[in-house]
């Protein structure tokens, strides 16, 4: 009847949109070798006259996708692996590494200069899958005023976080849901081994309190954060990384002459970010050059600032403002991916059982 | 039929198939023994206990606090009502991210209840109880009082006549004429609770999980696919079970029920009982609902000179790649794609529905479109990933991914809100007209459209409010050059930093603002027989 011509009709018109889709975007990046694809988590920044350079210089256009944070960018290439999103992917970190590459998302490259990067850095050495991109460490940061306030020394490594005098004061992120949640485990894991978990204990009895995602422990739990200043949070230690002092200075306007919150430094994990070329991309090409573009000087020079993490060139100056607000560790706690792949998946579901339930 | 039929078997049933079937099978066969290990694993009972009691109880909560709204906006006259029906609506449709920020401020530390009474409930399951009832406020308060305004008075007046008591009058007349709509408004309630995720997640902490934060994390976290699978299908059928029962009551309330004009049976309160009834409803109203959202005003505000907001068109963030402040665009363009999809869609599937010869079949279609209500968004997420990536149907990078998951969002509420107006207009009438030679397509245009023009409008008006709104399915498949608002405010949420938080509650504040003002259009289009929304 009516109805059914009707839905005929409108059927035929939401095909039409469907389709209008369709050709504009397969007219940008499919079958066109000039376009390169980078797959990122939702941190992802850099300035646009370094990308802009980079499109001169190789004459491809650079298309960014965002997906999700680290480990759902990994997951979805590891969803999508036969028919990937784009060319390369960049942000797996060394937590994760060996769930990237044990599904086989990337294939082999070995970039212009590699040998230019850091050897602590490096990874997959024989097979070149990926290359590393950067590092980034996770510490305990302190409120500088509320310790001032209250004549007490911060704290500067993990075992003096269960000393009395820091009871109730430490926010931390769920290991099993959130990226720094699980680099300050892995860091126990490195500084303590087989102990980890006595050491949980003690933590847990001296008043740690975990939250499902970073979000909520810097922004509502943390006193010394801009928004956890005015949501009047009470815990003047929290989980998150050594870059966040300076983006209390950065993103302050006007900006304070010292960074507001402090790193404890003996707490520190580093956790190293990598990028790979996806098997089955589109245009291997222009993934290969966008590599050599990430690990070449005038990228990692310009990550501090953009991303707040540190360059894994030996020879990139890192901008005297990043530098100054917030130091690189000096001796991190580091575990080996391989290790990591190992024990992650038992590490977690240990600590869920005794410090959530 | 075929229209909304195409529709959701291909983009509702289609990727939902294609995630569970990857989760479920192993090598070349089902790996179906997974049902039973991951049912017998007391993790996942337990979340399943917490989801189901944390859902009665919030719903029983929100019946006690909005019913007496119900009535108040049903019944009684005062200024400012249609302002404030728009405003009780809002936490409705807003981001579950922007609305946990808000009601810590309500019930966290330092926030009102803390200065007042010194009460902390962040981490609390009362934190979770009371935010439902801050959210689902407005479906019990539209669902009932929407029936209870045109609810004809005289009939209790008549009870009373006739020698009833107040209570026995009440008892007696009105409460079974509304029991209908107040177990379809338990069922709405029931089933957004049943499924709640920023909530939980924001303010349960890690300890207290539903079904649906457990699929998020098994997905986008843990990546165990089999047992995020077997939950989703858990889910699925709890929701289909509640769907069905609600499909039930919402045919029994359009059975015979004698209803007048709203306008004619709201009146001034009359005696102190209906002035200390409205007054109450006002402090419930305004500690609940306008305080939290205030806070979020009042943040957005702190820097001077409104630099939050000046800082939105700055495009040098680095946060996106274009200034914030094109987030309003990209949102009101999706949102009016999202909303042309539903409204055809859910019209379609609407007028389908009306059809005196619908069989079982048809009806039961009306249940099935509410299904996308019950599915958690990362499952549809990850299933357009996966299931749309191939010619004629590669959408994965394409903008249109993003309005059709929010269509599917949408379309419930277009046939709820489509149905019951069909569904009055006299069959007659269409009849005469196809007597009198006129086309199939000219009697829709010259009969129904005229009748059902208002109703459609407010349809249009609440897809793309909550359209806008919508988050969880967009977080997946928004591109980071377009972000939409609630992606934006999420983002810049996740940034260390004064004016990177400042951003975040000025675009939620503009959110707000935005969303406030499309459903305030619609309280002016308010038709005399909208559905229960």
């Amino acid at each position: 009847m009516g109805i059914t011509k009707k839905a005929t009709i409108l059927a035929a018109g939401l095909g039409l949109v469907t389709l209008c889709a369709c050709g504009s975007s397969g007219g940008g990046e499919s079958g066109d070798s000039r376009t390169v694809t980078l797959v990122s988590h939702d941190s992802w920044a850099a300035s646009k006259e370094v990308i802009a350079a980079f499109e001169k210089e190789s004459g491809y256009r650079v298309k960014v996708l965002k997906d999700g944070d680290a480990g759902q960018a990994v997951n979805k290439a590891i969803l999508t692996k036969g028919n990937p999103q784009g060319d390369v992917l960049f942000g797996v970190d060394n937590t994760l590494l060996s769930r990237a590459l044990d599904n086989g998302i990337f294939q082999p490259y070995e970039p212009k200069d590699a040998g230019r990067v850091a050897p602590e850095s490096r990874a997959d050495q024989g097979r070149h899958r990926v290359t590393p991109v950067d590092t980034g460490d996770v510490c305990v940061n302190y409120d500088k005023e509320w310790f001032s306030e209250h004549k007490l020394t911060p704290p500067a490594s993990f075992d003096d976080l269960i000393k009395p005098e820091y009871r109730n004061l430490l926010v931390t992120e769920n290991a099993a849901t959130s990226s720094p949640g699980l680099g300050f485990l892995l860091g126990t894991a490195a500084r303590y081994g087989d102990g980890w978990p006595e050491y949980w204990k003690k933590l847990k009895a001296n008043g740690v309190k975990v939250v499902d995602g970073w979000e909520q422990a810097y922004n509502e739990e943390f006193s010394g954060s801009a928004a956890g200043r005015k949501a009047r949070a009470d815990r003047p230690l929290v989980v998150s990384y050594a870059s966040s002092p300076p983006a209390e200075v950065i993103y302050a306007d006007p900006r304070p002459a010292t960074a507001p919150t402090g790193v404890a430094s003996g707490t520190c994990f580093r956790q190293v970010e990598y990028a790979g070329l996806l098997s089955n991309a589109e245009n291997p090409e222009g993934g290969k050059a966008l590599l050599d573009f990430l690990i070449g000087k005038r990228f990692q020079e310009d990550l501090p600032l953009n991303m707040f993490v540190y360059p894994v060139r030996d020879d990139a100056k890192v901008p005297a403002d990043f530098a100054k607000f917030g130091p690189q560790a000096k001796n991190p706690q580091t575990l080996d991916p391989e290790e990591i792949a190992g024990h992650r998946d038992e590490w977690v579901k240990s600590w869920t059982s005794l410090v959530l339930k | 039929m075929a229209g909304p039929v195409v529709f959701f078997a291909l983009f509702f049933a289609y990727p939902v198939v294609a995630i569970v079937g990857r989760g479920l099978k192993d090598g070349d066969g089902w790996h179906l023994a997974r049902i039973g290990q991951v049912l017998a694993e007391s993790g996942v009972r337990h979340v399943l206990w917490f989801t189901t009691w944390q859902a009665l109880v919030s719903t029983a909560l929100t019946l006690l606090v909005a019913l007496p709204g119900a009535y108040v906006f049903a019944r009684l006259d005062f200024p400012g009502k249609q302002v404030l029906r728009a405003v009780v609506t809002v936490p409705f449709v807003l981001p579950t991210v922007v609305v946990g920020t808000a009601f810590l401020a309500l019930a966290g530390r330092g926030g009102l209840l803390d200065e007042v009474w010194g009460v902390r409930l962040d981490t609390t399951v009362w934190a979770i109880l009371l935010a439902h009832v801050f959210f689902n406020y407005a479906v019990v308060v539209r669902t009932v009082g929407g029936l209870w305004a045109q609810l004809d008075p005289r009939q209790e007046e008549a009870a009373r006549m006739l020698g009833a008591s107040r209570a026995a009058a009440w008892r007696t007349v009105t409460l079974p004429a509304l029991a209908p709509a107040v177990a379809a408004a338990a069922l709405m309630v029931f089933l957004f609770t049943f499924t709640s995720f920023g909530v939980v997640q924001i303010l349960g902490g890690p300890t207290f999980a539903t079904l649906e934060v457990e699929i998020y994390r098994q997905t986008a976290d843990v990546f165990d696919l089999s047992t995020a699978a077997v939950l989703t299908m858990i889910q699925f059928v709890a929701v289909g079970a509640v769907l069905a029962v609600h499909a039930w009551t919402v045919r029994r309330r359009e059975s015979a029920l004698r209803l007048v004009d709203a306008s004619l049976t709201a009146r001034q309160p009359r005696g102190a009982g209906q002035w200390a009834l409205l007054a109450g409803v006002l402090l419930t109203v305004a500690v609940l609902l306008v305080l939290p959202l205030a806070v979020l005003v009042e943040r957005s505000l702190d820097a001077p000179g409104f630099a939050s907001y000046r800082a939105l068109a700055d495009a040098d963030s680095g946060v996106f790649l274009v200034p914030p402040i094109e987030a309003i665009g990209t949102s009101l363009q999706y949102a009016a794609a999202a909303t042309v999809i539903a409204v055809v869609i859910g019209g379609l599937a609407a007028t389908a529905l009306t059809r005196r010869d619908a069989g079982r079949l048809v009806r039961g279609f009306d249940a099935l479109l509410m299904l996308p209500l019950g599915v958690s968004a990362v499952t549809v997420g990850f299933g357009f990933l996966i299931a749309l990536d191939e010619p004629p149907l590669d959408l994965r990078s394409s903008w249109i991914l993003v309005p059709l998951a929010q269509a599917l969002v949408g379309v419930p509420f277009v046939v709820r809100t489509m149905l019951p107006v069909l569904r009055a207009v006299d069959t007659r009438l269409r009849e005469a007209a196809a007597v009198l030679g006129a086309s199939p397509w000219r009697v829709w245009r010259e009969v129904d459209l005229p009748l059902v023009r208002r109703a459609l409008l407010v349809a249009a008006g609440f897809a793309f409010a909550v359209s806008l709104g919508e988050f969880g399915a967009t977080v997946f498949i928004a591109r980071p050059d377009n972000p939409t608002l609630p992606v934006a405010v999420a983002r810049l949420l996740g940034r260390p930093g004064e004016t990177n938080y400042g951003q975040a509650m000025a675009l939620s504040t503009i959110l707000m603002v935005v969303c406030a003002v499309a459903l305030l259009v619609l309280e002016r289009l308010r038709t005399d027989r909208t559905g229960e929304f």
